[in-house]
Formats: C-alpha cells, sequence, structure tokens
C-alpha cells in the first residue's frame, strides 16, 4: 500500500480553498507570509483553467461578458477539475453546470449554445475518416430496393444537436451572418456539426431532417428514419437530406444490409 | 520519417497555433521547433497533420507538461502510452518534462507545482523517471521549475536534486534559465549555484523566457513565469555565462501568453543563436 502524501494532498487542497488558512509546512527565506507566495499557485490554476474554457466557449462567453463568464468559470472549476492533462477534452460538463447555474437562469438559451461551441471543439479533433462521396454511394443509391433496410455510420465529428432555443442563428450572428437583435430567441432550431475537410461546419437543419438524422444516428435503417421525418413534415425531402450529408462527407459507411460498425 | 539532428548552435521557438500557417509557408530560419505535448493528443484532425507539414521540414522537440514526475500518485499509464504514441509518430529529437507535479487524486490541475528535495521525493522522482524512460525507450530531458514557496520538508537544494536525479536516472536536463533566475530570486539565492551544481554533460537543452514581477508579503521581488514577455537582460546575462560554462546547447525561445507576431520571436532567437556563437568562439579561443 502507497503511503499517504500529507504535503501533496494538503497543498492540493489548499489550491481551490483561498478561504482557508495555508497548511503548514512552507517556508520563505525571508520569513514573509507564505501564503501570499501560494497565492500565485491558486491563482495559475484558476485563470489557466478558465482559459482553457474561454479558448473553447467563445460565443457564450459573448453573450454574458468576460466578467460573468469568468466568475461562472471559476465555480465551475472548483468543481469540475479536468480529469486528464489533455484540456481539449476539457469542458464537456460546463452546459450542464451552466443550466444548474442560478445567475444564468434567465438565459435560458445558453446550455445549447454551449452545448454547439463543445461540439465544434470536439469536431476539429475527432479522428480522420474517409467520408464516402458521391460516386462512392452512386451504386448503392441505384439500387432502391435497398435503401430502406440501409443504416448509415455517421463521421466521427459529427454532433446532432437539436434545441427549443435559436442557438444557431444567436451564434452564427457571432460569425457576422444576420444580425443578432433579430434572432427570435425562442425559435427551435437545429444543427448537424461537423468537420468538412478542415473546417468545421454548423448545419443548420430543418426539424424533420433533425429526426431523420437523430433516427439514422441511433441505428434506425433509412426507410424507417424516413417515416419519422415524414410525419413531422410530410414535405421532408429524403434526396435532400441525404445530399445534405453527402456533400459535407458526413457519411463513412453505408451499410445495406443492415448490420452496424463496431 | 528521419529525425535530424540540428547544429549545436541550434535555435527554436515554441510553436504557437497562430503562426503554423506562416511557418509552413515561410519556412523561418529557425532550427527547430518545441510543441507541447498534450495539446496534440486528439485523435485526429487539422492541428495532427499540421504538425506533420512542419516536421516534413523542421526537427521537433516535445515538451510534456501534464505527465506529473514529481507526484505522489504512480505516473498516469494512459498519458505514458499517449505520449508513446505521439514520439513514435513524430520522432522528436528530443523529449522533456517538468520537476514537478500537476495532478492529484485523479484531478489535473494544469500547473507546475512544487516538491520538497528530499530522499524520498529523490527516490519517487527517479522511479518515475526510470519508467518514463523505459516505456518511451528513449531518454527524457528534466526541466527545472520556477517556484513560489520551498518546504520545510527540503533537505536538499534544487540543483543538488536535479543533478542526483540525472545521476541515478541517467535522463538529461533541459535548464530553463528563466526559472533558475526566477527561482533565485524568489527564494533570496544567487542563480548561479543551481547552475554550478549540475553535471554539465547532463545539459542538453536550454529553455529562455520572460516573466512578470510581483512582491511578496515582505515586499521583496516574487518573479511570475507567465512566458508573457521578451527575456529579461538579467536572464540574458545568466544565459551567456552559462554558455561559458557549460557550452552550446539548442535554445529555445518561449512564448505562451500576449504572443507577438512570429517575426519577433524569430528575432529573438536570432539573438540567441548570437550568444550561442559567440559562446563558441570564445570557448575554442580560451
Amino acid at each position: 500500500m502507497m503511503m499517504p502524501e500529507p504535503i501533496q494532498a494538503r497543498f492540493a487542497n489548499a489550491l481551490l480553498a483561498p478561504e482557508r488558512p495555508l497548511p503548514p509546512g512552507f517556508v520563505t527565506w525571508n520569513g514573509s507570509d507564505p501564503s501570499v507566495r501560494f497565492d500565485v499557485y491558486r491563482n495559475n490554476v484558476v485563470v489557466s483553467l478558465t482559459a482553457a474554457l474561454a479558448d473553447g466557449f467563445p460565443v457564450t462567453r459573448a453573450l454574458v461578458g468576460e466578467p460573468f463568464f469568468a466568475a461562472m468559470a471559476r465555480c465551475f472549476v472548483v468543481e469540475h477539475l479536468p480529469e486528464s492533462p489533455i484540456l481539449t477534452d476539457y469542458g464537456d460538463a460546463l452546459p450542464d453546470f451552466i443550466a444548474a447555474f442560478p445567475p444564468a437562469h434567465g438565459l435560458a438559451y445558453l446550455p445549447d449554445l454551449a452545448r454547439l461551441e463543445r461540439a465544434r471543439v470536439k469536431a476539429y479533433h475527432a479522428a480522420d475518416a474517409r467520408a464516402l462521396t458521391a460516386e462512392d454511394l452512386a451504386p448503392h443509391l441505384a439500387d432502391p430496393q435497398r435503401l430502406p433496410a440501409t443504416r448509415l455510420v455517421f463521421h466521427p465529428s459529427s454532433t446532432l444537436l437539436v434545441s427549443e432555443h435559436a442557438i444557431v442563428s444567436l451564434w452564427a450572428a457571432h460569425q457576422g451572418q444576420g444580425r443578432i437583435e433579430d434572432v427570435e430567441l425562442h425559435r427551435a432550431e437545429s444543427a448537424l456539426v461537423l468537420r468538412d475537410g478542415d473546417e468545421v461546419q454548423v448545419l443548420p437543419l430543418a426539424l424533420a431532417i433533425a429526426r431523420f438524422l437523430a433516427a439514422l444516428a441511433a441505428g434506425t435503417p433509412l426507410g424507417e428514419a424516413a417515416e419519422i421525418a415524414t410525419a413531422t413534415a410530410p414535405d421532408f425531402d429524403l434526396v435532400q437530406a441525404l445530399a445534405l450529408l453527402i456533400h459535407h462527407g458526413g457519411i463513412t459507411a453505408w451499410k445495406p444490409s443492415g448490420e452496424l460498425a463496431a | 520519417m528521419t529525425t535530424i539532428a540540428p547544429p549545436a548552435a541550434a535555435v527554436g521557438i515554441g510553436l504557437k497555433a497562430q503562426h503554423v500557417r506562416e511557418v509552413i509557408d515561410l519556412k523561418p530560419t529557425l532550427d527547430f521547433f518545441e510543441v507541447h505535448a498534450e495539446n496534440y493528443m486528439g485523435a485526429g484532425g487539422p492541428a495532427l497533420r499540421h504538425l506533420t507539414r512542419i516536421r516534413e521540414r523542421f526537427p521537433l522537440s516535445i515538451h510534456g507538461v501534464g505527465l506529473s514526475i514529481g507526484g505522489s500518485a504512480p505516473l498516469d499509464r494512459a498519458h505514458l502510452d499517449r505520449l508513446a504514441t505521439l514520439l513514435q509518430r513524430f520522432e522528436p529529437c528530443w523529449f522533456s518534462e517538468h520537476l514537478a507535479w500537476s495532478s492529484h487524486g485523479g484531478a489535473f490541475y494544469n500547473d507546475l507545482l512544487p516538491l520538497p528535495y528530499n530522499t524520498a521525493t529523490l527516490a519517487r522522482v527517479c522511479d518515475h523517471i526510470d519508467e518514463v524512460q523505459e516505456r518511451l525507450g528513449r531518454r527524457l530531458l528534466l526541466e527545472n521549475p520556477s517556484t513560489y514557496v520551498e518546504f520545510v520538508a527540503s533537505t536538499m537544494d534544487e540543483g543538488g536534486f536535479l543533478a542526483e536525479v540525472a545521476t541515478r536516472t541517467g535522463c538529461g536536463l533541459l535548464l530553463d534559465l528563466n526559472n533558475a533566475y526566477i527561482s533565485a530570486v524568489n527564494h533570496g539565492r544567487d542563480p548561479w549555484d543551481s547552475i554550478a551544481a549540475l553535471p554539465a554533460a547532463a545539459v542538453g537543452e536550454f529553455h529562455l523566457a520572460g516573466f512578470a514581477e510581483d512582491r511578496d508579503g515582505a515586499g521583496d521581488r516574487l518573479l511570475i513565469d507567465t512566458h508573457g514577455a521578451p527575456v529579461a537582460e538579467a536572464v540574458w546575462d545568466l544565459y551567456r555565462r552559462t554558455l561559458r560554462h557549460l557550452g552550446p546547447r539548442p535554445t529555445l525561445i518561449e512564448r505562451d501568453q500576449a504572443i507577438p507576431p512570429l517575426a519577433i520571436l524569430v528575432a529573438e532567437a536570432e539573438c540567441a543563436r548570437s550568444a550561442l556563437v559567440d559562446a563558441a568562439a570564445w570557448l575554442e579561443a580560451a
């Protein structure tokens, strides 16, 4: 059994508890109060992790303002330290934290907007996979009898977002597309986030296409997914929905016999 | 892909995302680039592709910031595996890590935290370095930290501790002169004491960076390692003196905050090259 390491455990505990007095065991050459020096470490931890979060949530930050974001990030950091040194993996829990963060309750759209931003970061770093092209799929599409039982595998960078709020328009307005004053916040919006080449795309989706993609992502075959979409909007266009996916490199496997990739 | 050894008077800079395009297109007059290992541990995507393109043109140094070699817990085997994969893929000239800890109780603190220097921590650090070198199949360069507090439990000075680690494990040392200067000022010592204690043959790379200045509770200077400013004149002086003492080694300019245009960092690296060339000439004449 490992011996406990009181020095390191005490040090770690003191890092996130600035209100508590410093544990014993420190010495300074000039006899000055070590807590002033220890505060450098406390500051480094919170400021560097806040900066790591800030990098991944630029629109969330712009919507609430820097002081609010910094204060919220500080609360988040204390409760959710990273579990690994790979900081691009840090922040998965922030959207749920925002949803439960009382000072942000007035901004109902904020958790889903943060989910969209998190999906973008994950898309950027997701595994590479060759997307199927229109040429690859032409023989399959020419065999309509097998289409209904076909299952698709999406690119590893893909995340489908379905929101009760206008998160896609809000995000786009911060990229210079449309005016933020014109965004109807209570309009439900959906998007597919994925990496197309080197670029992360946020593709706005009609609700029927979003439900179609959600069904496919859950392993539902094409025929059944199209029925779900048509029940949402009778004018759902299967060809258009597939064309969108193919055009942006969203499909990495096409399984006519219905088996799923491991 | 073969490993290209840069010349003895080699200078490099830390690669920043905003400079990647310019580095690929313009191929600046640098001998190598250094990257933080943990920034390239995603599953895929453009960041890894860009680094591959840079590696086709320049030697790389891979600098870890998350292994927690000074930690009381066992090393994170999964992280060590990720490092092995990264080193295999990019075949860097050097791999370096820190005499510090950054994880505890399953949490990562994202800072290089200090440890006491005594026989117990010496044994643990050596065990960890043995494990790292064995798993990675290569020599590690261990970097001296900048520190703000010292421990009652320390019984060795930092230079002596690092020298003993290098002797016992066969690891190399990365001498960060900014850190050596910061720690010396922060603890009321002469920076030369810790540098003179290092075994010359073990030192494999130098780091240079800038600091911020604050005051401690007694009103004395407290220097903070920010990597957010040009190299201070006092650190250049220490660097030049060290070059005459140890001889030239590949030297890196680090900047992680307030990042200037690429040309500014290249110019700073060229100042280091001048110092390396001067020192080589002085040593030859001596």
